[in-house]
């Protein structure tokens, strides 16, 4: 248990992504199985304990600690299991400490009745750090920055293999993953899924730059639209049917409507949509699904879900992803002839003569599911990752607002000597009939080094009040904010929320009297 | 007080007994002013002509008369020259802790319990959650770091005062001789205690060294240094920041601290209980800190507790 709460410990501090993979392949390659795996499932979100709730381990501290002092203490800090792990009195002679996996088989086996005394008892062998990395995994509050991505790209270097190798096994694998470290340390072949229905990596485009126009020629690519949902890949084979979200999250629960429907055996790319009187309807509708384990049958009426089908990638167990995506595409038409699948359909693809037609088709085209168009050179292979050159997206031009900066924070790692994060508003009347500024949005990227460093001397030098990190500024600067789209909101006080916000320019030059009214976001809102 | 003086006054007095050279405790403009030579030192070093218009050495353990009170100076082992007061008046026995801790500490002598009738303690660290881990066990904490990221520099936050050459000393305690890199508000004291012969080895001023330099070294800075502009002229630095605050994380987070170093000059909960049951004062006085827990704890044991509040004081403003 000692280097899993050493780990947690660096982690929770360290915000620089290289860091945290450093951190993360220097544990790996310090700690032996069972227990690096554990470690690798806690951190990725694959453990649960459902014996122990937060209410049993307070119930344990009052037991031990003067119901005062408890109080006094858990005001302080304010965190009910980093409080416990500080105040639990000290025990002598208490065993050794155990291993992670000794803990982890421990709190398997625990019931409602027997999780009480075992975790007291544990609590008496640990020290501090241990009690606090001990308590969040068993209360399943391990949110420490740390991505199921993040900890693939770490087993990856660790065990110099490709990144896309690793997510294609790690749906077909189990915790303590013993068959993924044998083989990452070289001492056993890769591990076999072909008989599972597990996460195929997607293949992912880049951005079409105008430059790229120039050296492309239209005839060897296609287009499709690009339909504002999310990706997803669906994966059906034998009993097994699993929905996963382009980063290989299985999204399977919040869709039983969508998994109803995947009666085959296939695995195929798409775009998760809400569907309804025969159109595509927004992306805020979508969002209602999103994020939920499990789903309601007024939801699932509500807001009916829909996956239109960009490409098939096994037919059966045949991998298809070494063909041409011109004969991939043939495979695709020929397959949902023969199958007719529920709640999916073909995206079309655009017929376009050359880059103008298209782009006036892009541009002009006044369906909001619509986020661009997609190219795909006809003879491209399905490739994990971000090849550059098979794929490019070109997306409609972003929506842009004038705000006002309202207040700055000061962001982490290598800018925490620097106010990065910015809350910037608009207008709207306010009660004495002055017009008020309402926060609108936080963006914290958009912005070059340069930029950064003269808003960062602008914000100290226009300060009227700190609050800790926060420092909110004289309603004085403009900031061009660019944005995807913009949905209702009730969670924000402006009763809106900008989709990907971030800076587009500084508008040193503009009064921020001219900045832009919520009325003029409210009218750009979709629904 | 019988006696005419005061102990650590909050505004200039006539004659003053100053427990330590913090500035909370030791302020400039008292007219006489007894402590120990190290601890007159540190305020000359201060505070110049400021220091006191007379100043007046007095060794550990031994006694002076002033009026009919009888005061001796006895080790806190807080930081080099620090001293509880002892007062002795018509038979009862005042002890005056001013802040101290029971850990070891390489810099300074160790605390020396005194049994009395009225024991005055600090409390900066009065709540069972904090616990200060074995500060070596913290060190070795930054000595992983400094291994495993070799390519950047690890810039540690300290006072200036005792906590900067305490982290110096316990770093050549666990055998590292590299030079150790100093923010320019960190070299007159530290220079002060090597005069005062504490070994602390090759210390060097940040300002003459190229920023790439400082790759795989360690700086020390003042606390507010360290989430600033100046840390800038540092190669990707691991923020590190050695103080008792650093038991709670949300204090570390607000501070911007990469790596978090459980290091404290107090007594941390369990040395403040050991330390009232070993002086056996039927009374105590809690002050300069979180007085209510500790009141609430000691009363329970039996003993008469009771805050005493100060003025000036203000949380985690001190070391
Ligand atoms: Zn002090
Ligand atoms: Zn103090």
């Amino acid at each position: 248990m000692t280097p899993f709460a050493e780990l947690i410990e660096r982690l929770v501090f360290t915000p620089s992504r290289n860091a945290k993979l450093r951190l993360l392949t220097d544990y790996f390659a310090r700690v032996p199985d069972p227990d690096r795996g554990w470690a690798l499932a806690a951190l990725t979100g694959g453990l649960e304990f459902p014996a122990v709730k937060a209410g049993v381990v307070r119930g344990l501290a009052v037991e031990r600690v003067d119901p005062a002092l408890f109080g006094w203490s858990y005001d302080y800090v304010g965190d009910l299991a980093e409080t416990v792990s500080l105040i639990w009195p000290k025990r002598h002679g208490a065993n050794r400490v155990p291993s992670l996996g000794e803990v982890v088989d421990t709190m398997r086996e625990a019931s409602r009745s027997t999780a009480p005394a075992l975790v007291a008892g544990l609590l008496d062998t640990f020290d501090t750090n241990e009690r606090f990395a001990f308590l969040k995994l068993i209360t399943g509050g391990m949110r420490i920055g740390v991505s199921a991505r993040l900890a693939k790209v770490a087993l990856a270097q660790y065990g110099d293999a490709d990144v896309a190798e690793i997510e294609e096994l790690w749906h077909g694998l189990e915790p303590p993953y013993e068959d993924l470290f044998t083989w990452l340390d070289g001492r056993a072949p890769k591990p076999s899924i072909d008989d599972k229905a597990v996460f195929r990596p997607l293949m992912l485009s880049h951005p079409l730059e105008d430059g790229d126009k120039a050296s492309i020629d239209p005839a060897s690519y296609r287009a499709e639209w690009k339909w504002d949902g999310i990706r997803v890949q669906v994966a059906a084979l034998g009993d097994q049917r699993r929905l996963y979200s382009r980063t290989g999250d299985d999204i399977s629960g919040a869709f039983p409507d969508i998994v109803e429907a995947m009666d085959f055996d296939a695995v195929l790319d798409g775009e998760l949509l809400v569907y309804q009187d025969g159109a595509v309807q927004s992306f805020n509708r979508l969002q209602q699904r999103l994020n939920r384990k499990t789903v309601t049958a007024r939801m699932l009426e509500e807001h009916p879900a829909w996956v239109r089908l960009y490409d098939i990638l096994f037919d059966g167990s045949e991998d298809l992803r070494d063909l041409s995506f011109d004969d991939r595409r043939q495979r695709l038409e020929q397959w949902i002839g023969r199958i007719a699948p529920g709640r999916m359909d073909l995206s079309p693809m655009i017929d376009f003569p050359d880059w103008q037609t298209l782009d006036d088709m892009r541009s002009s085209t006044a369906n909001s599911a619509i986020e661009g168009v997609m190219l795909k050179r006809g003879d491209s292979t399905y490739v994990a990752g971000r090849p550059k050159g098979p794929w490019y997206k070109w997306k409609r031009g972003p929506l842009t607002l004038d705000t006002v900066l309202m207040y700055a924070q000061r962001g982490h790692g290598k800018r925490s000597s620097f106010y990065s994060d910015f809350t910037f508003g608009a207008w709207r009347p306010g009660e004495d009939g002055e017009p008020e500024l309402v926060p609108v949005g936080k963006a914290y990227f958009g912005f070059t080094d340069e930029e950064l460093a003269q808003l960062d001397k602008w914000v100290r030098g226009h300060t009227v009040e700190r609050f800790g990190p926060v420092r909110s500024v004289a309603p004085d600067l403009v900031l061009e904010v660019a944005f995807d789209s913009v949905g209702r909101s009730t969670r924000h006080k402006s009763g809106v929320a900008m989709r990907f916000p971030r800076i587009s320019r500084i508008r040193w030059d503009k009064p921020a009297a001219e900045a832009d009214h919520l009325s003029t976001l409210e009218a750009l809102i979709v629904d | 007080m019988p006696g005419d003086f005061f102990v650590d006054p909050v505004r200039p007095a006539g004659r003053a007994v100053i427990t330590h050279g913090h500035a909370d405790h030791a302020r400039p403009g008292n007219a006489s002013v007894l402590a120990t030579d190290q601890t007159l030192a540190i305020m000359q070093a201060r505070y110049g002509d400021q220091a006191g218009a007379s100043l007046q050495p007095l060794a550990y353990g031994e006694p002076v008369e002033i009026g009919e009170v009888s005061v001796r100076l006895v080790p806190a082992g807080h930081v080099l020259g620090s001293a509880q007061v002892v007062l002795e008046y018509r038979g009862s026995r005042v002890v005056v802790s001013g802040d101290y801790k029971r850990g070891a500490d390489p810099t300074c002598a160790p605390f020396e319990p005194v049994p009395c009738d009225v024991f005055i303690t600090e409390a900066t660290f009065g709540l069972p959650v904090f616990r200060h881990p074995p500060a070596g066990d913290e060190i070795a904490k930054l000595l992983n770091s400094v291994a495993l990221f070799p390519e950047r520099s690890h810039l540690v936050g300290v006072y200036s005062l005792g906590k900067c050459q305490r982290v110096i000393a316990l770093l050549r305690q666990a055998g590292y001789d590299r030079p150790i890199y100093l923010h320019g508000a960190l070299i007159a004291l530290t220079e002060l205690y090597q005069r005062l012969g504490v070994q602390l080895g090759d210390l060097r001023p940040m300002a003459d060294v190229a920023k790439g330099d400082l790759r795989g070294e360690i700086v020390l800075a003042p606390p507010s240094a360290i989430a600033d502009r100046w840390s800038r002229r540092l190669p990707d630095p691991v923020v590190c920041a050695a103080s008792g605050w650093m038991r709670v994380r949300q204090r570390a987070r607000q501070r911007g601290v990469e790596l978090p170093m459980i290091i404290s000059d107090h007594a941390d909960w369990d040395e403040l209980l050991a330390t009232i049951d070993e002086v056996d004062a039927p009374e105590v006085w809690v002050t300069h800190g979180r007085e209510e827990a500790l009141v609430h704890q000691v009363t329970q044991s039996g003993r008469r507790a009771q805050a005493l509040s100060l003025v000036g004081f203000e949380d985690d403003a001190v070391d």
